[in-house]
């Protein structure tokens, strides 16, 4: 349960952050996926979008280029839809120029990213996922440095199957444990990819290695999400996997985390 | 609360204004600037200089995206290039939090006792007589070990690595970056600004999501005055191994790298495909080139690397035409 004086969290059940020792393993995918899961099972969902150099939520989502207005509490969220059940505060709403690059060494990320974590009003949300960069740096200590009044539930780590990606999130667990952030579990994506044309799956970048990584680590392994044309287009477009292929494999495994993750969130 | 135009109007910390402006009020980083540490150069800029100044060519690889494979890319180039037993080679990884370059290069395990000290400073792994490599991941005594940095002390090591590893005469510094346009980047730029760097091979995936961040490192590149020699676009395309059609599994939705090539008047290098036994060899260390040279990805990669926009190409051609020279006196 939040505490008094958690300012503009006070409201937030749940906190997870996604992270990865790894870039490009889908932490941006996977958490507009959850995100996108949870709001379906009828939860209010915020995701704070900490990758400062690269902030891939606005796009995933659709939400364009907005203007993001401030009210007494601090900077409002944008919401995807009428309903607000989905809010998202982003670098990349901030920017005028969307090819601008945020070239930044720590100490400035590290203020910037205070205000991202406390100043955006989020209201009352089930669950506040934050996207994070590849890494075990400023981003990350800042992120859990401003959360420390207030309790987050843990971390949700992404890899591909490959021991390139599941020798660094060895490191971004160890990370985890020397920060005192529990382990929700980790979920292995790009896990084969299944031609359409002949439906042979080819394990592209390897095979078992999240797993295995959720066993040495002794870690709750997830699940696994194929590597599919059609979810890298839906994030592409910010369309809704979920309500664009309802019946695919795919989503059928994205559902299937979130609804372990969403029981693991209310049991504790 | 500070607004966020604030951050956007820092006037630079070797500025005048440094911590003056009304925009630094605020920023963490205030009073140091305003005491005018920022302005003083490093005189390790000057030492890596002299060090590196007979370094022929440097190739920084870099990319806004993560994943896309600049370690894979990086660790390919290196060996292609090390192919001519008469060139020294170097691989210098610069990803200080995930360094990938140990176990693409085979050398996992290389740790500690590898990286020796000597009277010239730290010698680095040598993976083939001609093909020097240096990586955090050499100095951490467990691949669970976590590098928890702040910048300061990552811009440290990046410092040490080029100012105090004894690379030789070499012909090629290849630098492998981590995603993004932070500390890293900039150091690496910073220390290596009193030498001559040959520019950039800027690393993409054909869709949007990588691409909105690869125009940021253009971006990037362009403010620091790094040249691009060019831009790979890797993951391409997948042929099916069984019934050899051809998936477009990451969509050039925008146009891919080609669409932001021309619109940036930029050299695209070339197209990697997907490749299953890239991923292998990069798990297990061994050289992909070698070992499956009939790949498509593999002919992709020559092209790339005799491509006109690379330097190697004019030094191969000054080589010639010296040798050339040299035999008819």
């Amino acid at each position: 349960m939040a505490e008094a004086g958690d300012g503009n969290l006070a409201l937030v059940k749940h906190v997870v952050l996604v992270l990865s020792g790894k870039g490009g393993v889908g932490k941006s995918t996977i958490t507009t996926e959850l995100a996108l899961a949870f709001k379906h099972a009828g939860k209010k969902v915020g995701i704070l979008d900490v990758d400062l150099c690269g902030p891939s939520i606005p796009r995933m989502l659709c939400v364009g280029r907005p203007d993001v207005h401030q009210c007494d509490s601090g900077w409002v969220p944008v919401y995807t839809d009428a309903q607000k059940s989905l809010a998202l505060m982003s670098i990349g709403f901030l920017m005028e120029d969307p090819d601008e690059a945020v070239i930044w060494r720590g100490p400035k990320k590290t203020a910037m990213i205070a205000q991202l974590v406390s100043d955006v009003a989020w209201g009352e949300l089930d669950v506040l996922l934050v996207d994070t960069p590849p890494g075990t740096s400023d981003e990350h200590l800042a992120v859990l440095e401003n959360l420390r009044k207030h309790r987050v539930d843990g971390a949700v780590l992404v890899t591909t199957p490959q021991a390139v990606s599941t020798g660094d999130v060895r490191r971004e667990i160890t990370f985890c444990k020397k920060t005192g952030v529990r382990i929700l579990g980790i979920v292995e994506n790009m896990s084969g990819f299944v031609c359409p044309h002949c439906t042979e799956c080819t394990n592209i970048f390897s095979k078992g290695g999240g797993e295995e990584l959720a066993k040495l680590t002794g870690s709750v392994f997830l699940g696994s999400v194929p590597l599919d044309p059609l979810l890298s287009a839906s994030v592409e477009e910010g369309r809704d996997f979920a309500e664009s292929f309802p019946n695919s494999a795919t989503f059928s495994s994205i559902s299937s985390i979130s609804q372990v993750l969403l029981k693991s969130l209310e049991n504790d | 609360m500070l607004g966020f135009d604030t951050f956007l109007d820092c006037p630079g910390t070797a500025s005048e204004q440094a911590g003056k402006a009304a925009s630094c009020q605020g920023c963490p980083n205030q009073k140091l600037c305003a005491s005018g540490a920022g302005k003083n150069p490093d005189p390790a800029i000057g030492e890596i200089g002299e060090k590196l100044s007979s370094v022929k060519h440097k190739i920084l690889v870099l990319s806004g995206k993560g994943g896309v494979g600049k370690s894979t890319f990086s660790a390919q180039l290196a060996r292609a290039l090390a192919s001519d037993v008469t060139k020294e080679v170097a691989l210098l990884d610069v990803d200080i939090c995930g360094p990938s370059i140990p176990r693409i290069m085979g050398l996992e395990g290389e740790q500690e006792s590898s990286v020796h000290q000597s009277g010239n400073g730290w010698s680095p792994v040598y993976v083939e007589d001609n093909l020097a490599i240096m990586s955090i991941g050499f100095l951490l005594s467990s691949p669970d070990d976590a590098v928890i940095w702040r910048g300061p002390k990552k811009n440290g090591m990046i410092k040490q690595f080029l100012r105090d590893v004894d690379w030789g005469e070499l012909d090629y510094l290849i630098v492998d970056t981590p995603p993004g346009t932070s500390d890293e980047h900039l150091s690496i730029v910073q220390y290596l600004s009193s030498t001559h760097v040959d520019g950039a091979v800027i690393i993409t995936t054909p869709q949007e999501v990588s691409m909105q961040d690869v125009r940021k490192e253009i971006r990037f590149c362009q403010k620091v005055k790094l040249p691009i020699i060019g831009v790979v676009e890797n993951m391409s395309s997948f042929v099916c191994p069984k019934c050899k059609n051809t998936s477009q599994i990451f969509p050039p939705t925008s146009g891919g790298a080609e669409k932001m090539c021309a619109d940036l008047n930029l050299t695209l290098l070339g197209k990697l495909p997907l490749d299953p036994r890239i991923a292998q060899s990069c798990d297990e260390g061994r050289p992909f080139l070698r070992e499956v040279p009939d790949s498509p990805a593999a002919e992709v990669y020559h092209t790339i690397v005799q491509s006109k926009a690379m330097p190697i190409f004019y030094f191969f051609l000054w080589a010639l035409l010296q040798w050339v020279g040299g035999g008819q006196q």
